[in-house]
């Protein structure tokens, strides 16, 4: 078996409904996402998964130096970052590559597949 | 001695592909299968130039190799989960080339050809560790430096490890999407030994070749399927003409080929081929492009071409894949039917300015018609984008015998 981190990749700008277009696509996609995360755990590919608060809220920390310097905002200024994430274990990649576009399809974004390179 | 030298190497190329793949299948790693090839490899260059290539050299290769695999494993044991080496070193199933090895390689094109993998890296992938080729002469073959082949190799290897790319056979109902990446790759591995992209060789026997061997073997072990069916007849009806295309160094057209150079034993297999997919009649596109290929061979001269039915094979393509490139193809065949001028307004519609073979099909269209400055300069931009030395050694008779 095989850790994978899915990430959910989407654009950095956020309405009112999230990255969807009205209530109804946000509520849709949102029940969507639920029913693939009981599916991942009834299935027993399930680890941990969570969605993030806007790339805004982030902080960068460099502690390299004497003391830690802090900026505003995320690491990289992009159009596209992270929303949300899945961390699995699954038998192959042919296996993670089939959940992450069930999970796709469910939460309407683009799903980036990694393998990890072991867990602590 | 060197002859010697040269009988062992052309064995272990014959033997590569199933030898790697068996010893992925015991060890489940790549790097641990090559390092213990080329190790079987130095070992028979020694005992083989003394006592002679033995009867069944791929049972002794897979045998040695394995014996190295499984040195190196307990070295590494000590610091490796021991566990799993117990596991690698318990082998109970038979070494000798049987059934169960040829679906070794079936699963290791699979594995080749994965979609994770760049397109490029499946192609250097299939012909380094099925075909046997080296990295250097694959860097060739594609105009890349070596040190770069070797890193997109590489790069593709420690993917197939990292990510946990499986060794297998798809399952069934993913097949059909998971073949035609294979077949995609045996296609381009062809035709980039038919028309070869550099100004070295014009054509690569090797990489023709070697797609053929690798489609009869997955014909072999998907006889099913009427896709592989399809390309290998697709393959062989292309490579029957091979002798015949470049004479004096120079590419020779089709219609200008010598018929009685063409290999009739291909000729007859492509056509016995083609025959079979009609009867299972699920058509796809490879077994189009070979049912035309029938239709061009089936001619003795190439007046007699029933250039309606090619047509009418290249409107069942369009169907399939309405892509440009098969829109010129069935321009240039339209117009053998109904005339340059129908052709050529076909053509130049097309958004294919950057392709070599659309200035082609223009310059002949052209020079048919009369047209000549607009010939020559179609034949010039024609030159422009092709490096291979037969084509530009063809399209510059072509134009120099404009007035």
């Amino acid at each position: 078996m095989t850790h994978y981190l899915l990430t959910v990749h989407g654009p950095a700008e956020r309405n009112e409904f999230g990255n969807y277009g009205s209530k109804e696509e946000m509520e849709e996609a949102f029940a969507a996402t639920g029913a693939f995360n009981e599916q991942l755990r009834a299935d027993g590919y399930w680890v941990f998964a969570g969605g993030l608060q806007p790339a805004a809220t982030a902080t960068v920390v460099d502690g390299q130096g004497d003391s830690p310097v802090m900026t505003d905002g995320p690491y990289l200024e992009t159009k596209e970052l992270i929303g949300g994430f899945w961390v699995i274990d699954a038998p192959d990649l042919d296996v993670a590559l089939k959940l992450a576009a069930d999970g796709s399809r469910a939460c309407r974004g683009k799903v980036e597949v990694r393998p990890f390179d072991g867990l602590a | 001695m060197q002859q010697r030298t040269a009988a062992v190497e052309r064995v272990f190329r014959e033997e590569y592909g199933r030898l790697i793949a068996s010893l992925v299948r015991r060890f489940g790693d790549i790097e641990i299968a090559e390092e213990a090839a080329g190790e079987a490899l130095l070992a028979a260059l020694e005992k083989w130039s003394e006592s002679g290539v033995p009867p069944s050299p791929g049972g002794w290769l897979t045998i040695t190799a394995s014996n190295r695999a499984i040195d190196r494993i307990r070295r590494e044991t000590r610091r490796d989960a021991k566990q799993q080496a117990a596991l690698m070193l318990y082998d109970d199933t038979p070494h000798e080339p049987t059934g169960a090895v040829e679906d070794d390689r079936l699963r290791l094109i699979f594995t080749c050809c994965h979609p994770a993998l760049a397109p490029e890296a499946r192609v250097a992938l299939t012909l380094r560790l099925l075909g046997g080729l080296t990295v250097a002469e694959i860097a060739q073959a594609f105009l890349v430096p070596e040190t770069t082949m070797a890193q997109r190799i590489t790069r593709a290897k420690k993917k197939i490890s990292a990510a946990n790319i499986p060794y297998r056979v798809p399952h069934a109902p993913d097949i059909p999407e998971r073949l035609g990446g294979v077949l995609a790759v045996l296609f381009l591995v062809f035709n980039e030994g038919y028309l070869a992209s550099g100004d070295g060789d014009p054509v690569r026997a090797d990489l023709t070749g070697e797609a053929i061997r690798l489609a009869r073997i997955l014909r072999r072990l998907l006889p099913e399927e009427p896709e592989v069916t399809g390309l290998l007849a697709l393959l062989v009806l292309i490579e029957a003409r091979r002798a015949a295309r470049v004479r004096h160094g120079q590419l020779v057209p089709l219609d200008e080929q010598d018929r009685a150079g063409w290999d009739r034993a291909l000729i007859t297999e492509g056509h016995d081929l083609v025959r079979t997919c009609l009867a299972i009649n699920r058509p796809g596109r490879y077994q189009i492009l070979a049912a035309i290929n029938a239709v061009h061979t089936d001619s003795i001269t190439a007046s007699d071409t029933d250039w309606s039915q090619v047509v009418a094979l290249y409107d069942q393509l369009t169907r399939l894949d309405p892509s440009p490139i098969v829109a010129l193809n069935r321009a240039v065949a339209v117009a053998e039917l109904d005339g340059p001028t129908v052709g050529l307004a076909l053509v130049d519609r097309l958004p294919l300015t950057t392709y070599h073979a659309w200035h082609v099909a223009r310059a002949d269209l052209l020079r048919r018609l009369g047209r000549s400055t607009e010939a020559k300069a179609a034949y010039d931009a024609a030159i422009a984008a092709t490096q291979n030395t037969a084509e530009r050694a063809y399209l510059s008779r072509k134009r120099g015998e404009l007035i």
